[in-house]
């Protein structure tokens, strides 16, 4: 069976020499180029699908364009839409608060976003926004928490409620139309957002965890590899 | 942050050590232009329905998507967070282009869709740990007499 592949990371495609591929300069995760540009994506998918009618192989292709829309560390666009400076800590608000407090000034955009593309991504944990951000406080409370559900075990009931916690906030700051690259969006999720502190004391939790599946859930996939020296 | 060579060090440095055995022969598979060609996707991005078994940390299994299926049906549970998602959370043809695949068959530019496309959890695996996969999709892409595959990373 004829195959095509986008290529993300030329050295590795070079190395492995597979039939048909298209390299890409795009960023990890975006293997058709940016979000909102149809007619861009669509030259991308040409340009790999004609690779097809390639007479002899094997084929390793450069796409010749950039993503429009600029680099992903482009400071020059987005904003906040809503002031989170947190509220004075209270010495008996929990982990859970700050993030709660957070959630309700955003709500509003994440609705607006959610109304505009007519889908979300969040939800993989199966819990409410809230309950999730519960779920990842209460571990911090108690590392013996239970799961919230019979067929996940803690560990990935974590993994799921944390990404569903970042998934949420990245879909309020996008709800606006307009520039957003990607670094700046996660660089403002990781520094200067309650739920993105949370989401590092969890990791920081885990990777001090004696259970292996926690620890290599703090060691590697609650966080990003760039935002780790943010792990206490 | 396209290029290894504009990535951070450490993300740089792990990609670069990543196993990348080569395949020890040059298949060449042939067939009919592309506008008679049956298009099917296979991601490793972990995508699946929200109602299927998310993946698992270490999962070397797949999961069915329906061509018809809304986009907001479409999650992700990808074991990595080392890759960028504020693109898939805005628009699914970012990693799974089936909206432009469509439009490139009422263009006349492909045959035709394939009803069932498939999507994988890609963590590094080795060949040989993902190959029973492989093969068992070759089966049913053939069943639905596809004759072209994208595969797509994430």
């Amino acid at each position: 069976m004829a195959t095509v592949q986008i290529s993300l990371v030329r050295e590795h495609t070079a190395k492995i020499n597979p039939p048909r591929a298209l390299w890409v300069p795009f960023e990890l995760g975006r293997p058709i180029g940016p979000p909102g540009e149809p007619d861009f994506q669509r030259r991308v998918l040409a340009s790999a699908l004609g690779l097809l009618e390639a007479a002899s192989g094997p084929v390793l292709a450069d796409f010749p364009e950039d993503a429009p829309g600029g680099a992903s560390d482009d400071y020059s666009g987005w904003v906040c839409p809503v002031n989170l400076a947190p509220p004075p800590a209270s010495a008996d608000a929990g982990e859970a608060a700050p993030v709660l407090a957070e959630i309700a000034k955003l709500r509003p955009w994440y609705q607006v976003g959610l109304e505009r593309r007519g889908r979300t991504t969040v939800g993989v944990s199966g819990l409410a926004i809230e309950d999730a951000v519960t779920l990842l406080a209460g571990f911090l409370d108690d590392p013996a928490v239970a799961s919230p559900r019979a067929d996940l075990a803690l560990p990935q009931a974590l993994k799921f409620a944390s990404e569903d916690m970042r998934a949420w906030y990245l879909e309020a700051a996008t709800a606006k139309p307009g520039p957003n690259a990607s670094k700046v969006l996660n660089d403002w999720f990781w520094n200067e957002t309650a739920a993105g502190a949370l989401a590092l004391k969890v990791a920081a939790a885990c990777r001090r965890s004696d259970d292996a599946a926690l620890k290599t859930l703090g060691q590697r996939s609650l966080v990003p590899r760039a935002y780790w020296p943010l792990i206490g | 942050m396209v290029r290894l060579t504009d990535m951070p060090d450490t993300d740089a440095r792990h990609l670069r050590e990543k196993e990348c055995p080569p395949f020890d022969s040059e298949p060449w598979v042939t067939g009919p232009p592309l506008a008679g060609r049956r298009v099917a996707i296979v991601t490793s991005a972990g995508l699946h329905r929200r109602d299927d078994r998310s993946f698992d940390m270490r999962d070397t299994g797949y999961r069915v998507i329906d061509g018809a299926l809304s986009a907001n049906e479409l999650v992700m549970t990808h074991s990595s967070t080392n890759f960028d998602r504020t693109g898939f959370q805005q628009d699914v043809n970012v990693v799974f282009p089936i909206d432009r695949l469509r439009e490139l068959e009422a263009a006349g530019e492909i045959g035709s869709v394939a009803r069932y496309h498939y999507s994988v959890m890609g963590a590094g695996w080795l060949p040989h740990e993902i190959e029973p996969t492989a093969k068992e999709l070759a089966g049913l892409l053939k069943e639905d007499a596809v004759n072209a595959v994208l595969l797509s990373p994430v």
